[in-house]
């Protein structure tokens, strides 16, 4: 008797496994792990980690393949191969670098899997080139810089001197402030990609009559760039994208970054019951403050998590809508997404504070509310 | 004044160079060595000033750090893995040392975390100094010449006035003979190796204070470094020392005048983004003409 009801059990036990299984989904996140961009690859797959950890037995829904890009666009192109055609995976997601993202978003929506974007969001994948199974959970590659603008003109800054690195994010970059800066520029430079010594333009900031000095410069390079600056004793207040003043790399900046005002949709005094659990659940599992990009993954986790039950993946119409409702609890509070599957958010000025020994972010106004992009016309879907 | 400012700039952004391109030309001009890793050394002074610093709050312990742990990796490294390369061909030295720079990275990164590291200037080389002529300039870039110049210096003096100089010149024209002559080779590569790591780490620990500390920083100064040791010509530490000044200036110079100079013929915008990407390859076009007009560097003995 007690066998038998032994196997019953065991065989009832059997089919709830399969059946969890079929309602599961199969996760494949490509992003840097090794290599000067790293720090960055980490977060994501972090706060991505930690948003399943939370989420409970929903999140054992997802089953996540992880790997290393290295940074490399034809490496990432191999392991998304693999993980389509092998590993047969439903959704991709991770990628940090908009080349890489370039590389291997296209291909992964033809054949037919979903990408959600924790970070890359180029220009080229909002307007023309959109795709019903590409979602940015993250922002538009502009965005930020156009947030920054917005509140250099709000903040009456009459003449700007801006700069930022001689590659695609960097130009569009430079074209988001000026989109929604309405004061003069005084002076446009390029940088080097990978550019580590910022003498020479720090001499033209000083010779320059610039009220102020906007910059994009992700990375290594703000580092080196605020360091010099700070040491420069040049002192026009500085303006920025988050990248530049993310929690990642602020310890390493050190006290050169204190007071400079920096644009984002999140940050981690952002008041909202979700943002609230997201910071203190962070700090306890990793011993770290989260980052911008640790943010934007835990919310692209939920966003999949609130996907998964309410849609099969297997049906990609229903799922889609399902994606589109963007039904989550987000760290940023309010969040939607447009026309284009972009978001359409509020983005905040955040100035760098100490908080005892810990350099981190304040938020101390609006930049921009309920802000969509400026590709979002050309996307036909 | 901004022109003055930029020829400054030029002059400390060559110095740098100079403490890089100094020991990878020495490693190759005496062992025939190409070493690929010469940026992990770099990476490992860095390391080692801002971990020092940091525990001791001694930027000093940390500057004499780096020195120690760059030779100490330059010295390992040369006995467990270099010595088994010096009678392979380039392409052998090519990978094994690039297999190196993984190694190391991948190895920073397992002790040291993902995340860049703080370093920091003491108080007293920080700020800007006034210079005769009314200039505002970073005091420390002017420790970084006064650094570049005195390693300069030293450098000559060891090669030209002492015997372990004697030596490494021996060694540079026949090392058969030399060994022959009851010189042990191998004691005298392992000392050059480390020498030239600790030029490297001493250039990392300088860099990373007003850079930034992290895994892979090596790379993109070890390919200017090549390019360096490429037009002073291979071997020369005048030649390392003459072209680290002329890639400075050229560097620094071309970023400040080109984008002004394109100005006068386009409109702002576009002269930027041209100016921009011509000064960007203006050292490699530089790296051109000398290789024309001298195949073997300025001062190159061999081409």
């Amino acid at each position: 008797m007690k066998l038998k009801r032994l196997l019953i059990g065991g065989a009832a036990a059997l089919a709830l496994a399969g059946a969890a299984q079929a309602e599961g989904v199969k996760v494949g996140m490509i992003t840097t792990l090794s290599g000067g961009g790293a720090g960055l690859g980490v977060d994501t797959r972090d706060g991505f980690l930690l948003a399943l950890k939370n989420a409970g037995e929903a999140g054992q829904a997802v089953e996540l393949v992880i790997e290393d890009d290295q940074q490399k666009p034809d490496v990432a192109v191999q392991i998304a191969d693999k993980m389509i055609q092998s590993k047969q995976v439903d959704v991709l997601t991770g990628i940090v670098w908009s080349n890489l993202a370039m590389a291997v978003v296209p291909a992964a929506v033809a054949q037919d899997k979903f990408y959600l974007s924790t970070n890359a969001a180029p220009s080229q994948l909002a307007g023309a080139g959109c795709n019903p199974k590409y979602f940015s959970v993250s922002y538009q590659n502009d965005n930020l810089h156009e947030a920054a603008g917005a509140h250099a003109t709000d903040a009456g800054i009459g003449k700007v001197f801006i700069m930022a690195p001689n590659y695609p994010a960097g130009q569009d970059s430079l074209a988001g402030f000026k989109r929604y800066y309405k004061g003069e520029v005084v002076s446009e430079v390029y940088t080097q990609v990978g550019q580590t010594d910022y003498a020479g333009e720090i001499a033209q900031i000083r010779a320059s009559d610039a009220d102020a000095v906007f910059f994009f410069l992700p990375g290594g390079m703000g580092i080196a760039f605020m360091k010099q600056y700070a040491e420069s004793g040049v002192g026009k207040p500085l303006i920025g994208p988050a990248f530049s003043f993310s929690q990642d790399i602020l310890p390493a900046v050190g006290d050169a970054a204190l007071g400079v005002k920096n644009t984002a949709q999140w940050s981690k005094d952002l008041e909202n019951e979700a943002n609230k659990t997201f910071v203190e659940t962070f700090q306890a599992e990793y011993g770290r403050l989260p980052s911008l990009y640790a943010a934007q993954a835990y919310d692209t986790a939920n966003l999949l998590l609130s996907a998964i039950a309410k849609a099969d993946v297997g049906d990609a119409d229903a799922f889609r809508a399902a994606l589109a409702e963007a039904d989550f609890p987000s760290v940023r509070g309010k969040f939607r997404f447009g026309p284009n599957q972009h978001p359409i958010q509020d983005y905040y000025v955040r100035e760098v504070v100490k908080e005892g020994d810990v350099l981190t972010n304040k938020i101390i106004g609006p930049a921009m509310a309920d802000h969509g992009d400026a590709y979002a016309e050309q996307c036909k879907m | 004044m901004l022109l003055a400012e930029q020829a400054l700039n030029g002059l400390q952004y060559g110095m740098m160079l100079f403490l890089m391109a100094a020991g990878l030309t020495l490693v190759f001009g005496v062992m025939g060595l190409i070493n690929l890793a010469h940026g992990s050394l770099y990476m490992t002074g860095a390391f080692a000033c801002a971990v020092v610093a940091a525990a001791t709050g001694s930027f000093w312990l940390g500057l004499a750090a780096s020195l120690a742990a760059a030779a100490a990796a330059g010295a390992l490294v040369e006995i467990a893995v270099i010595r088994r390369l010096y009678a392979r061909d380039h392409l052998d030295q090519v990978l094994a040392t690039f297999a190196l720079i993984l190694v190391f990275s991948e190895g920073t990164r397992w002790l040291f975390g993902s995340f860049p590291l703080y370093l920091k200037l003491p108080p007293s080389l920080s700020g800007a100094v006034l210079l005769p002529g009314g200039l505002h300039y970073p005091l420390f870039r002017l420790v970084i010449i006064g650094f570049g110049a005195a390693v300069a210096l030293g450098l000559w003096w060891l090669i030209t006035r002492t015997r372990l100089g004697i030596r490494i010149r021996a060694g540079e024209a026949d090392r058969e003979m030399i060994g022959a002559l009851g010189v042990d080779i191998a004691r005298l590569y392992t000392i050059v190796f480390a020498l030239g790591a600790a030029l490297a780490g001493l250039a990392g620990a300088l860099v990373g204070t007003i850079q930034s500390v992290q895994v892979g920083m090596g790379e993109p100064v070890l390919i200017l470094a090549f390019v360096v040791v490429v037009i002073g010509g291979i071997g020369s530490i005048k030649g390392a020392f003459i072209g680290a000044l002329l890639v400075g200036m050229t560097d620094t110079l071309g970023k400040a005048l080109l984008p002004d100079l394109f100005g006068q013929v386009l409109d702002a915008s576009s002269a930027n983004t041209v100016g921009a990407s011509l000064a960007s390859v203006l050292i490699y076009v530089l790296m051109a003409v000398v290789l024309i007009l001298r195949p073997q560097g300025l001062f190159g003995a061999r081409s």
